[in-house]
């Protein structure tokens, strides 16, 4: 019998894991796939590292900063600055066909270049700050506001407007065309306020310091142990059913499958509410270069680019939509230590795609539509950056349906449904949520998320955990 | 367990939760919040190392004693007095 039971070997999974092992709660972990890292893992492939999920680590802040997201969350999990080693990016762009927009780690370069490009909005934008500083992250009815409503009121220029929201949703937005302003907030915070940074490594050593410290309070991790089903009776959660039959018991569990997916889960559950399930998910064109993209003339950690001005987010209803992406470099960042340059030049491109489109598709076709979307969001991107085409020594491309299939995800979501449950209850009392559809999201935020989770349930109450935020 | 060594577990204990802290000059007299920044996550991490430790209970409504150091050894003296250090 196990004190809990969590499922999935996630940012959010594994940092639950830790709060309650060091807390003498003994803990497992159940991961259906063979590797760790949920949404957020990586793969070797030819002889070479490809990181998938992580662009960037959002919420930067420098060592010895003992205020925001990162510092909260290494003095909950114990961990010294030094051990996610992240280095700063090098700077990143907004850009529409008429207008750029730089910005970097704080608000400042955002601010000037905000006055620059709309100097009439200089003033509206320091009224935004000011709404962003009083919001109350934990208020599930302000979370849910339109952001588009809250932006109207208080802005005059539509373009404006869009490229505000164009990296923001970009990095974490489950719903389409509009935004929670409550998720607008936590980004808006993590992004331009925070920042971008990268430990050389990549995720690999955040994951490997997660779970290193996981096993050393005692934590059990079972690989390639997905989850049938949660066994429900009186009300409560008693055990779970792996895919090959054997039975766990624990007192509670803690998923981080998703909210449609851990109900799906539950047998107590015979209709489940699909009204919330989310519907974006992304194709992800990976060029490996000989030379690095500086030379090549792309010299900035994330573009978020747009080709009109009009920024669409929502599932295009063909394979793919190459009109907006984001484009970034793992080599773009100030890594300061000795020998700290990435052997080869990595260029990773992202642009929006329907899973049922990619799911839809046979082998062969699946093959021959990787190859032709590698090309066309590549197309699409070199509007923006110079074509770095002559330079690519190896490719790949991850698609909505391999989303899928590592995450558990349906619709190979990333950023999960369009509802979130900040407190993780679910209509048992012993089985929580954490991770993506909890409204946590980067690498910090899933973290985070994880940690509030486990927090609620060493204090033993089913009040809503007030101690959380991204 | 002397006020002294009331202080160097709250000492050990702040050391284990903030890693990159240097403790050496904490002020006693000075809020925890305003000088390490702390929450409460982390006064739920004190209460909860000194129920790990020494089986020191801190009931929720006592947390706000655990303001300073000052106040913390005040406030544990009489419930550690009778326990001998780790």
């Amino acid at each position: 019998m196990y004190d809990t039971v969590i499922i999935g070997a996630g940012m959010s999974g594994l940092a639950a894991g830790i709060r309650l092992a060091h807390y003498d709660r003994r803990v497992c972990i159940l991961e259906r796939h063979t590797t760790i890292g949920g949404l957020n893992s990586f793969y070797r492939l030819a002889g070479r590292d490809y990181d998938v999920g992580l662009h960037a680590v959002t919420n930067y802040t420098a060592k010895g900063a003992r205020k925001g997201p990162l510092a909260r969350l290494l003095r909950q999990l114990r961990f010294r600055w030094d051990d996610f080693a992240l280095s700063p990016q090098i700077g990143s762009e907004i850009a529409f066909p008429e207008v750029r927009m730089q910005f970097g780690n704080g608000i400042e370069v955002l601010e000037s270049e905000i006055a620059r490009a709309f100097p009439s909005e200089k003033d509206a934008f320091a009224t935004l700050l000011e709404r962003l500083v009083d919001y109350d992250e934990l208020n599930q009815e302000l979370y849910e506001l339109s952001t588009r409503d809250v932006l109207n009121e208080i802005f005059c220029d539509k373009l404006l407007i869009e490229m505000l929201l164009c990296p923001l949703m970009w990095y974490g937005n489950p719903r389409e065309r509009d935004m929670d302003f409550g998720q607008f907030c936590i980004m808006f915070r993590s992004i331009f306020c925070e920042g971008f940074c990268r430990p050389f490594a990549g995720v690999r050593l955040i994951l490997k310091n997660l779970v290193r410290r996981f096993r050393s309070l005692g934590g059990e991790l079972k690989l390639r142990s997905g989850v049938d089903h949660i066994h429900v009776e009186e009300g409560k959660a008693v055990g779970l059913v792996l895919d090959d039959g054997q039975e766990i018991e624990a007192r509670q569990i803690i998923s981080s499958a998703g909210l449609i997916e851990t109900m799906r889960l539950c047998d107590d559950v015979s209709e489940v509410d699909t009204r919330h399930a989310g519907r974006l998910s992304f194709l992800e064109a990976m060029s490996v270069l000989d030379v690095e993209p500086k030379e090549v003339g792309f010299d900035k950690t994330v573009i978020f680019y747009n080709d009109s001005e009009n920024f669409c987010w929502e599932r295009p209803d063909s394979l793919l939509d190459v009109r907006t992406g984001v484009i970034c470099s793992p080599n773009n960042y100030a890594y300061s230590g000795e020998k700290q340059t990435l052997p080869e030049g990595m260029i990773r491109i992202t642009a929006q795609a329907n899973f049922e489109h990619w799911n839809n598709l046979d082998e062969e076709a699946y093959a021959a539509a990787k190859l032709k979307g590698y090309g066309e969001v590549v197309a699409s991107a070199v509007r923006f950056i110079p074509d770095f085409r002559s330079r690519v020594i190896a490719t790949d491309v991850f698609t909505p349906t391999t989303i899928r299939r590592f995450t558990g995800h349906d619709q190979g979501t990333v950023y999960g449904a369009t509802h979130k449950t900040l407190d993780g209850s679910t209509h048992l009392s012993n089985l929580h949520l954490c991770g993506t559809d909890q409204g946590f999201v980067g690498i910090i935020g899933a973290m985070m998320g994880g940690v509030s989770i486990a927090n609620r349930c060493l204090r033993g109450r089913e009040s809503p955990a007030l101690e959380g935020g991204a | 367990m002397t006020s002294e060594e009331i202080r160097e577990v709250i000492i050990d204990i702040l050391t284990d939760i903030a890693p990159d802290e240097e403790l050496g000059d904490l002020k006693d007299d000075v809020a925890f919040r305003d000088q390490l920044e702390l929450d409460s996550m982390d006064f739920l991490d004190i209460v909860m190392e000194l129920r790990k430790r020494y089986r020191v209970q801190v009931p929720e409504e006592d947390y706000g004693e655990l303001a300073s150091m000052q106040s913390t050894v005040a406030y544990l003296e009489p419930k550690m007095q009778d326990l001998e250090k780790a």
